[in-house]
């Protein structure tokens, strides 16, 4: 049985994009990381990568497996919670879905 | 001079203003001494000499951007928890996870880290700051000397394989590529640096047995509230 992990990223959740009531604005998407609860603790994150990792049924480049890449940009709100901007929008099928927010470009 | 409705008296105060030996081109001013503005363009074009065509910027001869000698790339900074002789986690690559000595920075800025090969399987490789995490954990390798052959250009990728042409890889598509040997000097450059920095992990207890494992965040571990 392992007794270690590989894992080199906080997971996150995708909670949606940047809106007001009435208007979204789909550029940006907000990322609930675990364990992150308040404003500075979000700090540490702050421009770390990020990615969106999903399957689909066609083969690219040989996986199934397709990424979408993208940075922390600010935090949002005092709750720990975050902004960030990906490559492309992420879908709103992604809502709610698992993120995975590595820990490079690194500064410890 | 188009100075109409003017005056008599407030036509040749004008003209008075137009050729004061101090000549202050504010429309404003003109307009209030009577001056048309038509009058005040052509004071301003013969003050400024656009007679004689309007200046275009110069551009610099040839030779200048080369007398403006390009300064010399600068080394990038080090963060300070990186010296000499600390166990570094690799965060991304082909040796994610793995816990690496960290020997010098070379010219570029990348840093140069060796596993030792032996303990972790890592060889003598470069890495950027930004994909590594310094752990306090420091070895002394003050006496390993690194050679100064080992630098970037020891690690640049060998011409003959962008020598292949298109067809000839379209052609071995499929079929198993030929490994090339890794060449002798390198291993030999590697097993040269490994033996001084395994002599100074073998002084701490655990130490090789630290390298060899890997790292990895596990349940109820946050970066954020990690001290490495």
């Amino acid at each position: 049985m392992k007794l270690w992990t590989l894992r080199l990223y906080s997971k996150g959740r995708v909670l949606g994009h940047k809106r007001a009531k009435r208007n979204s604005r789909p550029n940006t998407s907000l990322i609930q990381i675990e364990g992150v609860s308040n404003k500075e603790e979000a700090q540490f994150y702050l421009g770390k990568r990020i990615a969106y990792v999903y399957k689909a049924k066609r083969e690219v480049q040989g996986s199934k497996v397709r990424v979408i890449w993208g940075r922390v940009t600010r935090p949002h709100g005092s709750s720990g919670v975050v902004k960030s901007k990906f490559r492309s929008n992420l879908p709103p099928h992604a809502f709610g879905a698992s993120v995975r927010v590595m820990l490079y470009p690194s500064n410890i | 001079m188009p100075t109409r409705g003017l005056p008599p008296s407030a036509i040749s105060e004008a003209t008075m203003q137009l050729n004061k030996p101090h000549f202050d081109p504010n429309p404003v001013l003109c307009i209030i001494s009577g001056i048309g503005l038509d009058d005040l363009k052509n004071k301003v074009f013969a003050k400024r000499g656009l007679y004689k065509g309007q200046k275009k910027t110069q551009k610099p001869a040839a030779e200048a951007p080369a007398e403006r000698a390009a300064s010399p790339p600068k080394p990038s900074g080090l963060r300070s928890s990186i010296t000499p002789g600390t166990v570094v986690i690799l965060l991304a690559g082909r040796f994610r996870g793995k816990r690496v000595v960290f020997l010098k920075q070379l010219e570029s800025g990348l840093l140069l880290v060796t596993g030792p090969y032996k303990v972790n399987g890592v060889p003598l490789r470069r890495v950027n700051q930004a994909y590594v995490i310094a752990t306090s954990t420091k070895i002394d390798i003050s006496g390993v000397k690194v050679d100064e052959k080992v630098n970037d250009a020891y690690f640049a990728k060998s011409s003959s394989s962008a020598g292949k042409s298109a067809e000839l890889e379209f052609f071995e598509d499929g079929k198993p590529k030929a490994k090339e040997a890794f060449p002798e000097s390198k291993a030999a450059d590697q097993k040269e640096v490994d033996k001084a920095v395994i002599e100074a992990i073998k002084k701490t207890e655990y130490l090789a047995k630290y390298l060899k494992a890997s790292w990895g965040l596990s349940k109820g571990q946050f970066p954020h509230q990690l001290v490495f």
